[in-house]
């Protein structure tokens, strides 16, 4: 049984239809990466995933149960949305927004942290290597170590599905790598992770699966060699691409314009 | 912190007992003396104490809600939607034919305002559009408060109004007490479970809600919360501006910015500032008492002045 599935969703914002009844299905222990042009539909089939955004038609499916079925609280502790751009409004200290993760399991900021809440926030700062930064006010660190503060917060809640809306957006190739260490380390961990990305070269490297979206539905659904193949992303993007071979992994790089 | 906050509420409110025309007037240990505490010190020191709690907790938790340091019931609006609907009551008849009348409209007045300024908000978040819409709503407030004064068939209205709008909770005996508290208390317990809830928002409401925050009934619960205090509150002693503002500053980098760590605090410095303001307007040498909501604005303006500088590289963001 997959971790998570969606079974025709169809998805609408006013009268204009963003995803078509999609039929997907996510396992456990990958790291499915979701590509497609800007507007095609990933950051809202994401917001579906998290139960976000309800679903015009169609359903999404944690466990093999209807999502809308769950509690909040219980969405919460399954499932860990990382939002685009992620931040916080308040200069808070990093240790508080990591320990944010733990709301889901009753954590109370204004109450001395449990011990098993305080545990899960170390082992959170531990893997994005940023218990140094983290009795520094978030407003004081650098974008790539604020980015890294806000991953640990989605990783502090120890959920079963990790979902991350273009996390390295706006980072350096150093934290970029780094990012999509950390989310090969929660798939091994066995966590269900999907990961927008817009960088194919990274989807092509570190994904185990890419699906690409485009006009309202999936172009291409399988592993990076297939699903990053010219003829499919040159359709979805409207670009020529050239694919050079790095290490033994295409690398697909966009090349000119089509018009 | 609390304790100390706690320590020194209490010292204020024994103060606000003895201070006046007649010090320390149990000293005088005859009935004319006891009469004083219990039918005008004792219901304005209660009043302070309960006004100002409320107001710096309605503070903090618009503030958090809102996500906007700005926020605050005078500000944005809340207290002069309440005050037109007190009006309202009051020369219509209704207050002196139900007695709940006053304070229930002022919760539903506080309620439509905060219900608007939410809908402002969502539609187009930033600082800007939050206060823009806080001047429409005073504006909109001042403008009906005229108009039914105006209409009034009582030619002392302007002036009775003005003076009570201004904020005072001078000469409010026991009844005012007894019928304002419970709302002020209740309301202040509908909120102040909600810390979690707002350090949740803190990551903005997308976040908020994948860690399992109803934002919905969230808002809802603040609403209701912020109608019944700032409702109560204002129909009682009318507007008194910029506590809410303030108390929330004063605590909030004691805390760490967490937001729901700011609400005891800050309920406990507004407390503390209404009764330190009211004792002010007794001692100052004016010919008459100054109004207790014109001297927070004499001292919380200027504060909102440099809260708007501080905020200055926010706004560019919003």
């Amino acid at each position: 049984m997959s971790a998570l599935a969606v079974r025709g969703l169809t998805s609408r914002r006013g009268d204009r239809e963003v995803l078509s009844a999609i039929d997907l299905a996510f396992e456990a222990g990958e790291v499915t990466a979701v590509v497609g042009p800007n507007g095609a539909g990933k950051t809202t089939l994401l917001r579906h995933l998290a139960g976000l955004d309800a679903p015009a038609a169609g359903e999404v499916e944690l466990g093999g149960k209807p999502l809308s079925g769950l509690g909040a609280a219980i969405r919460g502790q399954r499932i860990a949305y990382l939002a685009q751009a992620a931040s916080a409004y308040w200069p808070l200290r990093a240790r508080d927004v990591v320990a944010l993760g733990r709301l889901p399991h009753g954590a109370d900021l204004s109450r001395p942290a449990r011990l098993s809440d305080a545990d899960a926030v170390q082992r959170a700062l531990q893997r994005v290597d940023g218990v140094r930064f983290a009795d520094r006010s978030i407003d004081t660190l650098s974008q790539g170590e604020r980015a890294r503060m806000m991953m640990a917060r989605a990783l502090a809640t120890e959920a079963a599905v990790l979902l991350a809306d273009e996390p390295v957006a706006s980072l350096d190739p150093a934290y970029a790598l780094e990012t999509m260490a950390i989310l090969r380390a929660e798939a091994a961990r066995g966590a269900c992770v999907i990961v927008v990305l817009h960088d194919l070269g990274l989807a092509a490297r570190f994904a185990d699966r890419v699906i690409v979206l485009a006009n309202h539905g999936v172009a291409a659904d399988g592993p990076p060699a297939i699903a990053l193949a010219g003829d499919v992303i040159e359709a979805a993007y409207g670009v020529g691409f050239r694919h050079i071979l790095v290490d033994g992994v295409m690398q697909p790089v966009a090349w000119e314009r089509r018009d | 912190m609390n304790r100390w906050l706690v320590v020194m509420v209490a010292v204020l409110y024994l103060l606000s007992l003895a201070v006046g025309p007649a010090w320390w007037p149990w000293r005088l240990g005859n009935e004319v003396g006891w009469a004083i505490v219990w039918e005008l010190r004792v219901p304005r020191a209660t009043l302070g104490l309960l006004i100002g709690g409320v107001l710096g907790l309605s503070g903090a938790v618009l503030q958090a809600w809102l996500r906007n340091p700005l926020a605050e019931p005078g500000v944005i609006g809340v207290s002069a939607c309440a005050g037109f609907a007190a009006v309202c009551a009051f020369y219509s008849g209704l207050a002196a034919a139900f007695v709940l009348a006053q304070p229930l409209a002022g919760i539903a007045g506080a309620g439509i305002a905060v219900a608007l300024l939410m809908g402002a908000v969502r539609s187009g978040t930033g600082t800007v559009s939050l206060l823009l819409m806080g001047v429409a709503i005073n504006a909109i407030a001042a403008a009906l408060i005229s108009l039914v004064l105006a209409l009034s068939p009582n030619p002392f209205a302007y002036q009775e109004i003005s003076l009570w709008l201004a904020g005072s909770i001078v000469d409010r005996d026991l009844r005012y007490l007894f019928i304002t508290a419970p709302f002020m208390i209740l309301g202040a317990a509908i909120v102040l479970g909600a810390g979690r809830w707002l350090d949740a928002l803190s990551l903005g409401e997308d976040t908020a809600r994948s860690l399992g925050v109803d934002t919905k009934s969230l808002g809802l619960r603040l609403t209701l919360g912020v109608g019944l205090m700032v409702g109560a509150a204002t129909s009682v002693a009318g507007v008194i501006g910029f506590v809410g503002l303030i108390a929330p500053h004063l605590v909030r980098a004691r805390v760490d910015f967490r937001p729901g760590a700011t609400l005891v605090p800050s309920m406990l410095v507004g407390a503390a500032l209404v009764l330190m303001a009211d004792i002010a307007v007794r001692l100052l040498p004016t010919a008459y008492e100054l109004q207790l909501g014109v001297f927070t604005s004499l001292v919380g303006a200027p504060f909102l002045v440099r809260a708007v500088r501080r905020a200055r590289a926010a706004w560019l963001a919003a």
